[in-house]
């Protein structure tokens, strides 16, 4: 494997994640464009119209680059595994000179920037182990405005589905047109404070209009949309039809006493891309 | 057909703006996010190194790129204008703004500070790289080193800039409901 090969293709990764949205974000927002009118079409048609430029020029759609994020499926039977996290970081600090990315990653307590968006525990890297000697890489560059109405909530059991709903649309109004809309929410439902939110990221991960395998919890991502939707929130919150492009559930077991509730919410930009690894070091980038 | 207005805009065009009202912008911004904005309240007005008065405030934290020892704007969309919004009223008084360009809503203190004198415009979200197009001059930066790229006062030149919807008015009337 030649790790030079590779830190380039992590780069380009991370371009086509700023520079190009995946087919199922840019078709849902045309969708949306069809069903809007007045200020709400005229939001979306810039949209459409900045995607368009992005792509042709290679730019980041929007100067908010994010906090680099990533999601890795590593096989077990992957010669390099050692390697993949030097190589990511080393990726991210060109690709802030070279695409280039705005320094987005301040220390908390010094204000200090560390110009490359590298720093203690960022870019934000989430394992998981697979089968296989292959590993798949995406890349969700996740801006701040959005992030920012991202939200945990530790409801009693007693409260049920219904409770999840009544704080997702309240939470979805309290956020109005700050998160960029129409948006992409991801919600965790179950497991601790910590494995509900990485579960809402995670469900970001899902092509927007694809439902959850699980019947029950595909209906209550139907329903939860519906009634997003109603708000007249629209898009850039200027009022309008399409508030969220999508709503999609990740679930875990809860314990007897909890029922966690992740939010996260991604704006229009829901920006992603993947790259598999050849055990040879060989690879290819897909949406 | 849509209007063009040139910055700074005169005070009775001001007062032919209503709340829904789509127009562009011609002249020139300066940029301020949330520390701009505490450091501008906390100087001096003699202290300010540019003319703020015939300029727009916008609420952007540009990306942008030093090459051959200059500067080019890479994509400059809005940033979530509501977190300006504890500073804004004193501000505007400050520095005499009359427009804000930015993204969101704005809450009660800025509608106030924009009565009988202002409009607040907004700017699609996340459209960086077409607001990168229609700036056609980066004029000067203040404050590069102390703040960094995103929060530093960039002043650029814009042309047909938008377009842009006024979420506030001069009269008090808001797009957003509460």
């Amino acid at each position: 494997m030649d790790d030079n090969e590779i830190i380039s293709g992590l780069v380009r990764l991370i371009q086509k994640a700023e520079t190009e949205l995946p087919l199922d974000v840019i078709y849902a927002l045309r969708k949306a464009y069809e069903c809007e009118d007045g200020i709400a079409k005229i939001q979306l048609e810039n949209i459409l119209k900045n995607i368009k430029i992005a792509k042709e020029t290679q730019r980041p759609l929007c100067q908010d680059t994010g906090v680099q994020t990533f999601f890795i499926e590593v096989g077990k039977d992957f010669p390099y595994i050692g390697k993949i996290k030097d190589l990511i970081l080393t990726a991210v600090r060109k690709a802030s000179t070279k695409i280039p990315l705005r320094p987005n990653t301040i220390d908390p307590f010094t204000h200090r920037n560390h110009k490359d968006n590298v720093g203690n525990n960022i870019p934000s890297i989430t394992w998981d182990f697979i089968d296989g000697d292959m590993v798949v890489i995406t890349a969700i560059p996740k801006g701040g405005g959005s992030e920012n109405m991202s939200k945990l909530v530790m409801l009693k059991p007693g409260e049920g589905i219904e409770g999840v709903k009544e704080f997702i649309i309240r939470e979805i109004r309290n956020a109005g047109g700050n998160p960029c809309p129409p948006t992409v929410i991801g919600i965790g439902i179950g497991g601790g404070a910590d494995l509900a939110m990485k579960l809402g990221k995670k469900a970001l991960l899902r092509p927007v209009g694809i439902r959850h395998p699980d019947n029950l919890v595909a209906e209550v991502e139907k329903s939860l949309l519906l009634e997003i939707n109603k708000t007249g929130i629209g898009p850039m919150g200027l009022g309008g039809n399409v508030t969220a492009l999508d709503v999609h559930i990740e679930k875990a077991p809860r314990h007897p006493a909890s029922l966690p509730v992740g939010m996260v919410v991604q704006c229009w930009a829901d920006r992603r891309a993947s790259m598999v690894i050849y055990k040879d070091g060989s690879f290819e980038l897909a949406d | 057909m849509i209007k063009n207005y040139s910055i700074p805009i005169h005070h009775d065009d001001i007062t032919s703006l209503h709340a829904g009202d789509i127009i562009y912008v011609s002249g020139d911004v300066f940029t301020a996010r949330d520390e701009a904005h505490q450091l501008l309240l906390k100087k001096d007005v003699h202290e300010i190194p540019f003319a703020f008065s015939d300029k727009a405030l916008y609420h952007c934290g540009p990306l942008m790129e030093m090459k051959n020892n200059e500067w080019r704007v890479i994509s400059a969309g809005p940033t979530t204008s509501f977190r300006m919004e504890s500073f804004e009223q004193d501000l505007i008084k400050k520095f005499d703004i009359n427009m804000i360009i930015g993204k969101g809503m704005m809450g009660e203190k800025t509608r106030k500070g924009l009565e009988n004198k202002g409009v607040f415009l907004v700017y699609t979200g996340g459209a960086g790289a077409l607001a990168a197009d229609q700036i056609t001059k980066i004029k000067e930066v203040f404050w590069l080193d102390e703040l960094g790229m995103a929060e530093a006062v960039w002043i650029f030149s814009v042309d047909h800039f938008g377009p842009l919807v006024v979420a506030i008015d001069s009269y008090g009337n808001t797009l957003f409901r509460s």
